[in-house]
């Protein structure tokens, strides 16, 4: 299984094939329905959006809430068709990787392709195992959003599935 | 009659929020465990051993089995021989909800208003109630993930119209969700009533022990066969392939009129979460 490191640059992104097993470890931000209808209106206005979106991994997530004495609570994924409509521009703005469940748009896909990009899956319905691999939790941005704002995770090992890679291959069904 | 407090509702209705969002349904459970013994492909084995990983995870340190949990369902069954005394009883069970909703570290999924999105509060639940003979109450509390409520589908069909059709329908709908919404799932199935009877009883279906199958003769048939359809998608674990794209079928059905044959298909992720509990 291959190991990756954050920043997520395009020459590390190369490599995956759609299929591939990844473990990722380093900074990755949440963002959800929301929040990416913010980030979208930034950009479109020529704003600045909350986080430095250059090889950035943008992590469809909306966690539950915190047990004391924890670093974050349950934190799967969500799905990733309802970022579809946004998902061009933040590509555009240097987004260099996208982590959530199901399929995506023919749009997204040609999208990936276009800005040598990746989509991975994670295990979905499996938040409980998936806050072991997260290091330290901080809301970032757009903290009036609750379980919608935009957090900074730390992780280490992060399972993830290429799903579809910078070639535009697809795993089968996405 | 019998006197109920409120406050003993309010209070069984925090430890099944509880429960049902951390400790994941034993028959659901027995079916993933039987899935994971039969699974051949490489990636779909995985993230099944991941699912069953993730209810030991959620067990072990009291965190809920997944982050969306969930619009709160609450289903109420009265008995007509029941009292219940002191506050209202909707206050008691949203009461009781955000304290087992606070106390398992739920997420605050309800927004108050659907169009400005304002306010993310764990309540107000959904809560259906029914009269029943007898002198109990019995609670059940079924926390309902949108990724999956977001698949469901409504069809009325022309009471010439036979199972053949219906079956169908609900295997498109399965194939329509794909990897969306948390595969292998359980997909629940009303059939009758009016158009909110059938969505009710499809939702109410998923309450049912998934690993019985109806006692009715045509309704049994018609669950294995979709079961059998919807598991040659080749949709798999979280879309990654294979036979096993749902566990089970569940279907309730209720008399309709002459005109119409209402059916409604609610899905469930794999996360299927409920408990109930009997006063």
């Amino acid at each position: 299984m291959r190991k990756l490191l954050t920043p997520l640059t395009k020459d590390k992104i190369a490599g995956l094939k759609a299929g591939e097993q990844v473990l990722l470890s380093g900074i990755i931000y949440t963002a959800r329905d929301q929040a990416h209808k913010l980030i979208a209106a930034a950009l479109s206005k020529g704003g600045k959006p909350p986080v430095e979106l250059s090889s950035c991994v943008i992590y469809y997530c909306g966690p539950s809430g915190t047990p004391e004495g924890k670093v974050i609570g349950s934190c799967g994924p969500t799905t990733s068709s309802r970022m579809d409509a946004f998902a061009p521009l933040l590509l555009e703005a240097g987004v260099s990787a996208m982590i959530g469940k199901g399929g995506r748009s023919d749009k997204v896909v040609r999208e990936i392709k276009r800005r040598k990009a990746v989509y991975f899956i994670t295990y979905a319905g499996c938040g409980a195992l998936l806050a072991r691999t997260v290091r330290k939790a901080e809301v970032i941005a757009y903290s009036h959003l609750g379980p919608e704002a935009v957090y900074r995770l730390e992780v280490e090992d992060f399972p993830l599935i290429v799903a579809i890679d910078s070639s535009g291959r697809k795993l089968k069904g996405f | 009659m019998r006197k109920i407090p409120a406050a003993k509702i309010s209070d069984t209705t925090a430890e099944l929020c509880a429960r049902a969002n951390i400790i994941l349904r034993k028959d659901v459970l027995v079916l993933l465990r039987s899935a994971r013994k039969k699974e051949k492909n490489g990636l779909a084995a995985a993230a099944l051993d991941a699912i069953l990983e993730n209810a030991r995870a959620a067990a072990a340190e009291r965190t809920p089995l997944c982050q969306d949990t969930g619009l709160p369902y609450v289903f109420l069954e009265i008995g007509q021989g029941v009292l219940i005394t002191g506050c209202r009883l909707d206050a008691a069970v949203n009461n009781g909800v955000k304290r087992g909703y606070a106390f398992a570290s739920c997420r605050q999924s309800v927004v108050s208003h659907p169009l400005s999105r304002s306010g993310s509060s764990y309540v107000p639940a959904v809560i259906h109630t029914d009269i029943v003979p007898g002198s109990k109450v019995r609670v059940t509390v079924f926390p309902k993930g949108f990724g999956s409520e977001n698949k469901t589908g409504l069809k009325m069909f022309r009471p010439t119209e036979s199972g053949d059709e219906i079956v169908n329908y609900v295997v498109s709908c399965s194939a329509e969700a794909g990897a969306d919404a948390c595969p292998p799932y359980i997909i629940g199935c009303g059939i009758g009533g009016g158009a909110d009877t059938a969505c009710l009883l499809a939702k109410k279906s998923l309450l049912r022990d998934v690993r019985k199958r109806s006692p009715d003769r045509l309704l049994r048939k018609m669950e294995k066969e979709i079961l059998r359809k919807v598991n040659r998608l080749n949709i798999g674990p979280m879309g990654l392939g294979g036979g096993c794209t749902a566990l089970a079928v569940n279907i309730e059905a209720s008399p309709t009129h002459i005109a119409g044959l209402p059916a409604a298909v609610n899905i469930s992720c794999h996360a299927l979460r409920s408990a109930s509990a009997v006063i």
